[in-house]
């Protein structure tokens, strides 16, 4: 990761323009922080030959990415409950979170199958420490104010509309379903993003300002969501699952539609984030990890 | 003085089908400022369980209904009709209602 | 439907009287229909009351979302806190249909001329006081407003209905929570049963309000102000029950709960009495009544400025959604 907090990130708002952010198709795989655990098969790249086994490595990698960002964005989501603007808030910012969690319980669990170590939902929430959790630096950026925490959701609904739609064409049926189901339920979350976003673009001068500052501070971390390593090369081209990286035009356009509706511009960031699908987080993300197992961690061998 | 007050400036009706086969019914209110706002907080409100089929939202100052003291012109002349019912009449057979076709 | 005649015509006693034979008859008020000041001054302050509990009861178990033990616990409890503000608003909109305005009402929370129910006074000190609120005070609630599912007033009877529904999903878990802890290591269990001794009293003394019989623990000086409250309330169907009446009931249902997953409650009075039909305890008298309060507290004033400052911080956010739906009228060239 090349920044952590980006408070003096220079920005530059230039109308409606494609933000040129590079994306990182050319980066080669990952391969600092291997999740040490199991046999999940550690780096992504490091699974030459063994094609069944191999695969499943891969495909279990990407579930469980795809699971710790439903799961870490349920985490922040969860702490707006009982401070959102209106009570109203609280009950829909709680509906979103709980099909987060819902969706992070599915696809975790599916990874501990397929990476052979067994390991439960649970055991991925609470077993790994911070540097194992494989999300994007989007979804663990704090919240900051209602105007941030849209950005972000407006960013990551319409990024997993398009992405969980594909996985509907996936060949694997439990994960098309998946996709199916979890496809419907984001788009209400993306109704809810976009209606924000129009409503604060178009409300107050106040609330204009902030709507602009929430999407410069989350937009230079949207990249991250398209990348794609040899994980997702290997998985694209045996048709196990598609890739999200072509999806990041189609997103582009839908979310500068939703931005020029709100009168907004879609930010032009200089620099793009990444790091956290390979354990590199932001200073922050490790009193969220903590705070989320601390109960469990405080009573070994515990049921819950 | 705590800038905008809590609840959104419009109260709106909900209207619920909970499922295929019932008509709309009045669940209760949301406040919100406008039309999709007032939808998405119903949805959120009144719809957690169960896979209800749809949801209407009507601003509350849009129902039009009679005042209270115009209660008795409008509906008084209702109970003063029995003829309008079949008990009201001898039955069709000495079984009684029963015995009348199948309904 | 054998109803009673309408509300609205008035008998020779004058409409007082004959509102309080209509309800006394089992007849249902609804909004349009006259009532007296007294009875709706009473619902508005009981539903408000009512509404506020069920906001302020989010923070104690809000605050444990981020830390549930387990993916399932958490989302479970994400729904139930969530409930709990759906409740809120299901009550709000119940009040709004006596006239007042729900910005009103939490003005009025916010500035302390309404008041919470004092249960949530008590900090959620451990993951077990999830359990425990829910399994107690919820449960408390589920006896308490059973009965309110067939209040005289309409909207605030539906209202209830539509809780005391949801609510009983509340009771499950928090008891299978605890069930769950009391299986569990004997770290675990300590923590379910140092919970159960601190909600105990919030839960059979504040969830059913002050003793209003002389059985109960209300004296002589003190019952009369409460008792005549609470025979008001009865006498306009408001209320069905006494709250010692109900407070018994709870204790009932409690003590075989506790006992089957090995929890002690924190009475050494409980014991079953063969001649009553019904455990014995300790009396919530006023002095009980009193300390279990825990106004003037760290938590008290906590709860309230916790709201507040989620309502002041959330101003901007309002006035940016009033601002823009003002404008979406004039442009669809809406009047009023």
């Amino acid at each position: 990761m090349s920044t952590t907090r980006d408070t003096s990130t220079k920005t530059a708002t230039t109308g409606l323009s494609v933000a040129p952010t590079p994306t990182s198709a050319s980066e080669a795989p990952t391969p600092t922080s291997a999740p040490a655990t199991g046999a999940s098969g550690g780096t992504a790249g490091a699974a030459p030959g063994a094609a069944p086994a191999g695969s499943a490595a891969d495909l279990a990698l990407h579930l469980q990415r795809l699971g710790d960002d439903a799961l870490v964005l349920g985490q922040r989501l969860c702490q707006w409950i009982t401070r959102a603007p209106t009570l109203d808030e609280d009950l829909a910012l709680s509906n979103i979170a709980l099909d987060l969690v819902g969706h992070a319980r599915t696809l975790l669990t599916r990874a501990g199958r397929l990476d052979g170590t067994g390991r439960t939902e649970d055991d991925f929430a609470y077993g790994r420490p911070d540097r194992e959790f494989t999300n994007t630096l989007l979804t663990e950026l704090p919240n900051g104010d209602f105007a941030t925490t849209v950005a972000r959701q407006l960013a990551y609904t319409h990024y997993a509309v398009l992405y969980y739609e594909q996985l509907t064409h996936c060949p694997d049926t439990e994960l098309a379903a998946f996709g199916a189901r979890a496809a419907k339920e984001v788009a209400f979350h993306r109704l809810h993003a976009d209606r924000w976003t129009v409503t604060l673009g178009r409300g107050t001068e106040e609330s204009a300002r902030r709507m602009r500052h929430g999407l410069e501070r989350v937009w230079p971390y949207t990249g991250e969501l398209f990348e794609e390593d040899e994980v997702l090369r290997r998985l694209s081209a045996s048709g196990t699952v598609p890739s999200p990286a072509p999806l990041r035009e189609t997103w582009l356009h839908r979310v500068t539609g939703v931005l020029t509706e709100a009168g907004l511009a879609v930010p032009a960031p200089t620099w793009s984030a990444r790091g956290g699908r390979s354990g590199l987080h932001i200073e922050e993300f490790g009193p969220l990890v903590a705070e989320l197992q601390s109960v469990r961690r405080q009573f070994p061998g515990g049921t819950w | 003085m705590s800038g905008a007050r809590e609840g959104a400036p419009a109260s709106w009706e909900v209207f619920l089908r909970v499922r295929r086969g019932l008509a709309h019914q009045h669940v209760g209110s949301v406040r919100a400022a406008d039309p999709d706002a007032a939808l998405a907080a119903a949805r959120d409100l009144y719809t957690r369980r169960g896979e209800p089929m749809s949801l209407w939202v009507v601003r509350s100052d849009a129902v039009h209904t009679a005042a209270p003291d115009e209660r008795d012109p409008y509906f008084a002349a209702a109970r003063h009709k029995p003829y309008r019912y079949p008990e009201h009449f001898a039955p069709l057979t000495e079984k009684g209602p029963e015995g009348e076709h199948d309904a | 439907m054998t109803a009673p005649p309408a509300v609205s015509a008035v008998s020779e006693d004058g409409p007082s009287a004959h509102f309080d034979a209509f309800v006394a008859a089992g007849g249902t008020v609804e909004p349009r229909d006259w009532m007296p000041d007294g009875y709706r001054r009473m619902l508005v302050r009981q539903i408000a009351q009512h509404a506020h509990s069920e906001i302020i009861g989010m923070q104690p178990e809000g605050a444990w979302l981020t830390r549930a033990p387990s993916l399932h616990r958490k989302s479970v409890l994400i729904a139930k806190v969530q409930d709990e503000a759906g409740h809120g608003l299901y009550l709000y909109s119940a009040a709004e249909t006596l006239g007042v305005d729900r910005a009103d009402l939490l003005d009025a929370l916010h500035r302390g001329q309404q008041r919470a129910s004092a249960t949530f006074n008590h900090p959620a000190l451990t993951w077990a006081d999830t359990g425990a609120i829910a399994w107690l005070t919820d449960g408390a609630a589920v006896i308490n407003q059973a009965p309110l599912c067939r209040t005289s007033y309409g909207p605030y009877a539906r209202a209830m209905r539509r809780v005391c529904q949801e609510e009983a999903f509340h009771v499950r878990q928090g008891y299978d929570l605890m069930r769950a802890l009391c299986e569990g290591t004997p770290e675990q269990k300590e923590m379910a049963q140092d919970a159960v001794n601190r909600w105990w009293l919030p839960a059979v003394a504040l969830m059913f309000g002050p003793p209003d019989t002389a059985q109960g623990g209300a004296d002589a000086r003190t019952a009369a102000p409460g008792a005549a409250v609470s025979r008001r309330a009865r006498a306009w169907g408001i209320k069905h029950h006494t709250n010692d009446e109900l407070r018994q009931r709870f204790v009932d249902s409690c003590v075989p709960q506790a006992e089957r997953i090995g929890l002690t409650l924190p009475d050494p009075a409980i014991r079953w009495n063969e001649e009553r039909g019904h455990y014995d305890f300790t009396p919530v008298d006023w002095d009980t009544y009193r300390r279990a309060l825990g106004d003037d507290t760290h938590w008290a004033r906590q709860r309230i400025a916790h709201r507040r400052a989620a309502h002041e911080d959330g101003a901007w956010v309002r006035e940016a959604a009033a601002a823009y739906a003002a404008r979406s009228d004039e442009t669809e060239g809406r009047t009023g």
